[in-house]
């Protein structure tokens, strides 16, 4: 039986006129990365803030590590690490003195240098922050997240405007946290973080789940039809199926008969980012095939 | 309490790293002691019997100092941490909210420490104005009231402050108007009465006085009690303001 590190019962949260966040309910075990995932202002800040104890609630149940965050006491605080969304670090302090300054504020703080070979920043330990990449001052930020050797880790958008290959390696310090036995709640609006990262994924659109499971399940990935396409004999030809395997066989099985290459072989299950858009834009979800998704 | 000294050691670093922080608070009122003191050189003022003009500008220039090491550096320095995100941040470990500022206040008192010896020291040297040690007493503690009560008003004008980009116009029109007028820059008796009665109702110009008082005393303990009991007061008002309105969470954004 998975033990609840996040349970959320029926949340709600409004601002002024306007519910941000309309009913929601989840629950997080120990142990997993779970991302909640949604377009800009479906809701996931302020689902993720009031978690953290930053945000009132305007309804509903919420646990965090058993506590209510309203009431949040510094014995908590131990056990939870947060990335905001966005935070600069003291451009003055080296990367070494920032994760010093906040193990200082913690009962059991992890070992600063083992810290540093987490996120990937050793021959950075003693640069100053203000000279480190915006992938590097993340990684950064997670390790001050991870300092406190919390249970529970928060990371709002921890890529969000990062290019390719910073967010290669925030992935593996991210996935390594998995190694560690910590909890980490992910929020993004990237597919492919998601779908890289978590054990399981919640879709947010509008402020409501709109989808759940593990990423391979969602939106029934696995009964919708595959597309094959390659260019033969009779030009670019392209088959919907259902059966996928049996008509490959068929395929190749006449391809190799017959002589003929199948160039640019491709065969594809709608990603996860059809889904997605599916399901965040009920009124155009066909814009477009999701584009080289590996 | 070993968490405030903790906070203190990293503010410390931080502040001597930053140039713009040092230049305000440190070299400022150095340049400006040299300025005054080189421009009016050799004049005397109608204070206390006649003094020389530099042993004017010294407690002058270290009233600035302590204000400036105090509520202005806080008051930028806090608008900077809650828009870069990271006053927020500090709360979401299980660092108590005084503890941060403790560490803050510390630093600025410390600050203001240093700039007392080392505008004393200065004009020691370089103008022969006597540093008086057998006041030393009241000197601490007129500073130490001062550094306290412009902490506070830092802390409480930040709320004021919008964005990064707002805080040094807010902070230096506050600030510096009232530096001319309450006889910090100019000598007070070359300003009009209606000029310092103006200046009267700002906690500027209390202090000055009380400092001018314990550094140049002219007979007494040096303790200007009526002067800072208002300064005393402003700080009570600001600390009231900021556990009021100050914000850990960034006001842009």
């Amino acid at each position: 039986m998975a033990e609840s590190v996040i349970s959320i019962k029926g949340l709600r949260k409004s601002y002024g006129d306007t519910e941000a966040v309309r009913g929601i309910d989840l629950e997080v075990n120990r142990g997993e990365i779970f991302a909640f995932l949604g377009p800009n202002g479906a809701g996931k800040t302020t689902t993720v803030e009031i978690l953290e104890g930053y945000r009132k609630r305007s309804g509903g149940e919420v646990a965090v590590l058993g506590v209510d965050p309203e009431r949040a006491t510094r014995d908590w605080r131990q056990r939870i690490g947060i990335v905001l969304q966005s935070c600069r670090l003291d451009p003055y302090l080296t990367v070494r003195e920032s994760l010093d300054l906040y193990a200082g504020y913690y009962a059991r703080p992890r070992p600063v240098d083992e810290v540093i070979e987490l996120v990937g920043l050793g021959e950075k330990a003693n640069d100053r922050t203000g000279k480190l990449s915006g992938g590097q001052q993340r990684r950064l930020d997670v390790g001050m997240a991870l300092v406190g050797d919390p249970e529970l880790l928060f990371l709002d958008e921890p890529t969000t405007g990062f290019d390719p290959g910073a967010r290669r390696q925030a992935w593996e310090t991210i996935a390594g946290l998995r190694d560690l036995g910590k909890t980490v709640f992910l929020t993004t609006h990237y597919m492919d973080e998601a779908q890289r990262l978590a054990d399981r994924v919640a879709i947010l659109a509008d402020g409501e789940v709109v989808a759940r499971g593990r990423p391979e399940d969602l939106g029934d990935r696995g009964s919708q039809p595959t597309v094959i396409t390659y260019h033969g004999p009779e030009g670019e030809v392209s088959l919907t199926t259902t059966t996928p395997v049996e008509t490959l066989n068929e395929l190749t099985g006449r391809a190799l008969a017959e002589g003929f290459a199948l160039e640019g072989l491709e065969v594809k299950r709608p990603s996860l980012e059809d889904v997605y858009l599916d399901l965040t834009e009920p009124t155009n979800g066909k814009v477009e095939q999701g584009a080289g998704q590996r | 309490m070993s968490m405030v000294f903790h906070q203190f050691r990293y503010d410390q670093k931080a502040f001597w790293r930053n140039p713009a922080a040092v230049f305000f608070t440190v070299a400022f009122p150095v340049v400006l002691l040299l300025i005054f003191a080189t421009v009016f050189s050799g004049q005397t003022i109608e204070v206390d019997g006649g003094i020389e003009i530099t042993a004017y500008y010294v407690p002058a220039i270290i009233t600035l100092a302590v204000i400036s090491a105090t509520m202005q550096s806080l008051a930028m320095s806090l608008v900077i941490a809650r828009e870069d995100g990271r006053l927020k941040r500090g709360r979401g470990t299980p660092m108590p909210a005084w503890v941060f500022i403790a560490g803050r206040v510390g630093n600025s008192i410390v600050v203001a420490l240093m700039m007392l010896a080392l505008i004393a020291v200065l004009g020691r040297i370089l103008y022969d104005v006597p540093i008086p040690w057998s006041e030393m007493p009241a000197i601490l503690v007129t500073l130490m009231i001062g550094a306290a009560a412009f902490s506070c008003l830092g802390i409480a004008l930040t709320a004021l402050i919008p964005s990064q980009d707002a805080a040094a116009p807010i902070v230096n029109a506050l600030l510096l108007p009232l530096y001319f007028l309450s006889g910090i820059f100019i000598p007070d008796d070359e300003l009009p009465s209606g000029v310092i009665e103006f200046a009267n109702h700002f906690p500027i110009r209390d202090f000055f006085q009380a400092f001018f008082t314990a550094y140049l005393p002219g007979g007494g303990s040096g303790l200007d009690w009526g002067n800072l009991a208002v300064v005393a007061i402003w700080g009570v008002a600001g600390l009231l303001l900021a556990i009021r309105f100050f914000r850990w969470t960034p006001r842009s954004g």
